[in-house]
């Protein structure tokens, strides 16, 4: 592969920059900071999924020996909701809940004290008067008539109907006409799919330590995937200037969207302020199960019309996704995702943004197109099934295109669906006999990925090796392939770059890690502040060999004059430059900063076998191949680490993760023993085959990568269940029990 | 910027201020009296440290009963394999010659938790926690291992059938501990099975188990047939008319599905986010045939005692 590229560290694959740190322990993850005469801050929690609370009285609790503060929602300020994508005054809420608890689990109170079990017992002290109300537990709860309404008086968004209703928001994308397009099809396929609420499976639990000082200026050590969004979202709930608080990202033990917004942040700086002492909060898994952000349940409705050659005349969805205890579901990217991949002509998709109490969903990992993709893939699954057609042959007739419009407006660049595709058709897997018993599933994912607001800044090191500075949090290799971009412009080895993962009041502004945009935007910065360091360097060798800058080039790490400069000087390498920047000029750096337009959009085509033990249940994965479309894989291991990574939460997403909820709104699995994701030995060595369609708008053609894999599992798996019993499964996650008793039911003659 | 340890962290913060590391069993024993149910004894500590950190046990004094030469020998002799309560599963599955003897005792060992859980986890702990779905529980009735316990009245034997009479209850009295279990060797052909069902393949709980041990005669008729059940009532326990089901008669398809329907009917379990009764109902039929299965094709090669 490297022999034939036109690049000398594209498409390697070096040591990664933070591997040493990280087997040796030497990496300092959220939990990992401690300061001296520092107190431990404890939250107490709503034991009511739903309820009013009438009075709090912090009395006793402040009194015990050793608790330093005591907070509730009444020392927070109230917030206006604000012009953002995020409801401030929600997130506020969600931090620490005012008038109404929301979620088994919602915070309201929080205490630091000397101990963690003092502080524990602080919280037993505190006394809550609640006033219960019915809890509100799933979309057809929410959606029922005379529904308990969680958020009283509030108009839903784009929504008309009368009276109060917990959809909060709706949105619709549509082209062509329906009904003429339902009218020219052959065959009509309908059918209504759920999934249940599910953990990112982060294994690092949310930790933060909060330091104030006398003259107000503070700093907070946390794991998070955006340190300027942390320095927001704090600075905003608390009514503080953002300029007096330095927010330090620790290394980061997972994200996956979990970490996309703040839980304990604030509140680890507010006792830090009204105690005047450091404060450490460390959530436990139980809490970050019931009261962080998970990926949302869901239920959408398709309808398909296609001709008998396969060919889709229309298509409609409706999405109902929950959002929690506060608005904000990923429906709306779920609607748009949902027949991205495919060239429809007349469609209709709405979608629903629906509250109930449970804690507000936050992103997942390609948040809302998972859900959306099940239903659709299981789908067209069927109707290949229906026409008889292989279902990549089905899925490459109607295969969207460069020059294709989307539902929501814009055309498609140049994208590599088709191509996976035919390497999935291609592949040895997709050929392979099948054993009794076993069945085999494809299907197709799509994710957009993301641009936003990026910056590096470079420092050139009088070594001659480079310091590259972002605000990025390295969720997934990103400290290594920008690396290797930096490397690649300068024409440095990979190990002289030092990537840094900096703080707020370092790191030029960049927006979170998240969206698969960091190799893609932040290394478009990276790019550009490369390309402008060698411009610096050139000059500096212009000024050595007393000539015009324009008479220098660069190529391979080193300066020499231009051929038509006529001029002839032995090159100036990197190195040799910087040991001279202090006769040349000074220190030399550079930085860039944009908005990064143009994320290529990614397709990724997922072949799954499985084995169904007819008689409990049990699915096991015997084969899985992930072909994905990564524009251009910078650093390969990390790009098929993504892939593999996705496929194996897809897998538990569609087998056997869910929240299991008892009848109060109580969790019950609050833990990874019930709430079981893989373990190693449940899953095949996944196998993945890379395509590179160049994404046009980057200089090296990178797509985000890392969202993409986790779209097309669960229809995959979903399909291959199908395959080997003739069972559709609607419903996820697709455990022992819910597959005996589909199995159960066909083999008495029941329904389908 | 110090580290500590989350287990370790997990005992400090707990009540539990005083802990003792008798090396005899007459210590332990006299310190267990003393200290009455304030006391817990610890074994690998893979129940016990995950209780004290949930704070569902509050001991005053733990009573390590590692440092107990006794509590940590295995001995096998002519007639009986006596394994030390404290031992640990990862150190039993290091002997060929015990998984020889118990295949099934042993596949049990390797299915608690994972490599790290077994290289603590003993067999003692695992049936004094008295968890209905303890795995090695099933595999010791149907070896119709004895429980050697001490206590300040001296040894006493109690069948393990017996042993544990309750989620999280069991025989032992005040200042009583297990100090081993005794196994007779398996005749000729004769032999043990354990099968457990969980959605993982590891780090998971059983939502059913099922071990069975059988003999077969010259003839090829089944002499002898035990069946236990685990997480499918209070305590793991025997399905006496399932097993009797296969005395005498020549173990067929037909004999096996007779079997696993009385399994069914034994099966008593509760409705839990584990499983709902009828799935555990099914899935106990299911298991309780593979493992007379599994156990039968043994026994058949077993051909010497
Ligand atoms: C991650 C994880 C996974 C697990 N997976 C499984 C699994 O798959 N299957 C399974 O069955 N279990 C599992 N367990 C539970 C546990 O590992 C087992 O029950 C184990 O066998 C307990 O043994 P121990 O030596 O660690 O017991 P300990 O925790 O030391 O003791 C358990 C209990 O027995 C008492 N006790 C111990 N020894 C004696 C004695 N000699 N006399 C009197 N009382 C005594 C203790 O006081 C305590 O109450 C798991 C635990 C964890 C943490």
């Amino acid at each position: 592969m490297t022999n034939e590229s036109k690049y000398r560290f594209v498409g390697t694959r070096p040591l990664r920059h933070d591997g040493v740190d990280k087997v040796t322990g030497r990496a300092q993850f959220g939990a990992d900071f401690a300061l001296p005469d520092m107190l431990w801050g404890r939250t107490l929690r709503s034991p009511h999924a739903h309820a009013r609370i009438l009075r709090m009285d912090t009395h006793r609790a402040r009194a015990l020996p050793g608790v330093a503060a005591v907070v509730t929602a009444a020392d927070l300020p109230e917030v206006e909701p604000g012009p953002g994508p995020v409801n401030l005054r929600d997130l506020s809420c969600n931090v620490l809940a005012r008038n109404k608890v929301l979620y088994h689990g919602h915070a309201l109170a929080a205490v630091a004290a000397t101990t963690e079990a003092l502080a524990a017992e602080a919280l037993e002290l505190i006394e809550v008067e609640y006033e219960p109300l019915p809890p509100v537990l799933s979309l057809d709860d929410a959606l029922a008539p005379g529904a308990a309404i969680l958020h009283e008086g509030r108009a839903p968004k784009r929504y008309k109907v009368s009276g109060p209703t917990n959809v909060a928001a709706r949105c619709e994308f549509s082209r062509g006409d329906l009904t003429r397009g339902f009218a020219e099809a052959d065959l009509l396929l309908k059918r209504s799919f759920r999934t249940q609420t599910v953990h990112q499976g982060y294994i690092e639990p949310h930790a933060v330590l909060a330091q104030t000082g006398a003259d107000g200026r503070s700093t907070l050590w946390c794991c998070t995937q955006g340190a300027f969004m942390v320095r927001h979202y704090c600075s905003a709930l608390l009514g503080l200037d953002s300029a007096k608080l330095r927010v330090v990202p620790s290394e980061i033990g997972g994200g996956f969207g979990g970490k996309t917004t703040v839980y304990q942040e604030p509140v680890a700086l507010l006792l830090s302020r009204v105690s005047g002492r450091p404060v450490k909060m460390v959530m436990s898994r139980e809490e970050v199960f019931r009261a962080t952000g998970p990926g949302c349940a869901t239920r959408v409705e398709v309808k398909l019309g296609a001709r008998r050659d396969g060919t889709l005349t229309a298509a409609r969805a409706s999405l109902w996704y929950e959002a929690g205890a506060f608005p904000g579901s990923p429906v709306e990217p779920g609607a748009m995702c949902i027949f991205a991949p495919y060239r429809i002509e007349n469609l209709f998709i709405e979608g629903f943004d629906v509250c109930c109490n449970k804690p507000k969903t936050t992103a997942y990992r390609a948040p809302g197109a998972p859900q959306a993709a099940f239903a659709m893939e299981s789908l067209l699954d069927e109707l290949a099934q229906v026409l008889k057609l292989d279902p990549l042959e089905l899925r490459s007739r109607n295969a969207a295109q460069k020059g294709d419009q989307l539902a929501y407006g814009p055309r498609f660049k140049e994208i590599g669906l088709t191509e996976t595709l035919s390497k999935a058709r291609e592949h040895p897997h997709y050929k392979a006999p099948l054993e009794a018993g076993c069945g085999r599933g494809v299907a197709v994912g799509f994710w957009f990925n993301a641009g936003m607001n990026s910056s590096a800044t470079l420092h050139l090191g009088g070594d001659g090796g480079v310091s590259l500075v972002t605000g990025n949090p390295d969720i997934g290799g990103s400290r290594a392939s920008l690396a290797m971009l930096c490397a690649e412009e300068l024409g440095i080895e990979v190990e002289r770059v030092r990537p840094v993962v900096a703080d707020t009041d370092t790191a030029p502004y960049t927006d979170l890690t998240g969206g698969s945009r960091v190799t893609f935007a932040t290394g478009m910065a990276v790019v550009e502040a490369s390309r402008k360091l060698v411009a610096e360097l050139c000059a500096r060798a212009a000024r050595i060999w007393d000539c015009e800058p324009a008479q220098v080039t660069f190529h391979e790490g080193r300066c020499l004059p231009t051929a038509a400069s006529g001029l002839d000087h032995s090159p100036l390498s990197v190195a040799e430059l910087a040991a001279r920047m202090a006769q040349t000029g000074g220190p030399i750096n550079a930085q860039a900063q944009l908005t990064a337009r143009g994320p290529g959009p990614g397709f990724a085509t997922h072949i799954c076998d499985v084995r169904v033990d007819p008689e409990t249940g049990r699915v096991e994965v015997l084969r899985y191949t992930a072909i994905q479309d990564a524009g251009r894989a910078i650093h390969p291991s990390y790009v098929e680490g993504q892939m593999q990574g996705g496929a194996a939460q897809g897998i538990g997403w569609a087998l056997n993760e869910e929240y299991l909820y008892d009848e109060n709104g109580a969790l019950e699995n609050a833990g990874f023993l019930d709430y079981r994701i893989p373990v190693a030995s449940d899953l095949p060595m996944i196998d993945t085959v890379l395509v590179e369609v160049p994404n046009p708008t980057h200089p090296y053609g990178v797509r985000g990568v890392g969202e993409t894999p986790i779209v097309a599992p669960l229809a995959a798996v979903a399909n291959a269940v199908r395959a080997a019993t003739g069972v559709r499964m609607t419903e996820l996650p697709i455990s022992p029990p819910r597959l005996l008793a589909a199995l159960g039911l066909k083999q008495n003659g029941g329904a389908r | 910027m110090r580290r500590v340890g989350r287990l370790l962290t997990g005992l400090m913060d707990s009540p539990a201020r005083g802990y003792e590391a008798p090396d005899s069993v007459e210590q332990a024993v006299a310190l267990l009296s003393a200290h009455g149910p304030a006391a817990r004894p610890l074994a690998g500590g893979s129940d016990l440290l995950v209780q004290l950190r949930a704070g569902l046990q509050k001991p005053a004094v733990i009573v390590d009963l590692k440092r107990i030469p006794e509590l940590s020998a295995v001995v096998l002799d002519d007639e009986v394999l006596r394994i030390g309560a404290a031992r640990s599963s990862a150190a039993l599955r290091e002997e060929p010659s015990y998984r020889a003897l118990f295949p099934g005792l042993l596949e049990a060992c390797e299915l608690i938790g994972s490599e790290q859980i077994q290289g603590r986890a003993s067999i003692g702990g695992n049936l004094c926690n008295a968890s209905p779905a303890a795995d090695t529980v099933p595999a010791l009735l149907v070896n119709e291992a004895r429980c050697e316990i001490a206590g300040p009245e001296g040894r006493r034997f109690v069948p393990a059938t017996e042993f544990c009479t309750g989620p999280g209850s069991t025989v032992l009295g005040l200042g009583e501990l297990l100090v081993a279990l005794h196994i007779s060797r398996p005749a000729a052909r004769s032999a043990d099975a354990f099968l457990r069902f969980t959605p993982r393949s590891e780090m998971d709980i059983a939502v059913v188990s099922a071990a069975a041990r059988v003999q077969l005669g010259e003839d090829g008729r089944c002499l002898d047939a035990r069946l236990a059940l685990g997480a499918v009532g209070p305590t793991a326990f025997i399905a006496e008319q399932a097993g009797d089901a296969l005395r005498g008669v020549s173990p067929d398809d037909a004999a096996l599905e007779r079997v696993a329907a009385l399994a069914r009917e034994a099966a008593a379990p509760i409705d839990d986010k584990r499983g709902s009764i009828a799935y555990r109902r099914q899935v106990a039929g299911v298991l309780a045939k593979r493992a007379l299965r599994v156990a039968l094709a043994r026994a058949a090669e077993r051909t010497r005692g």
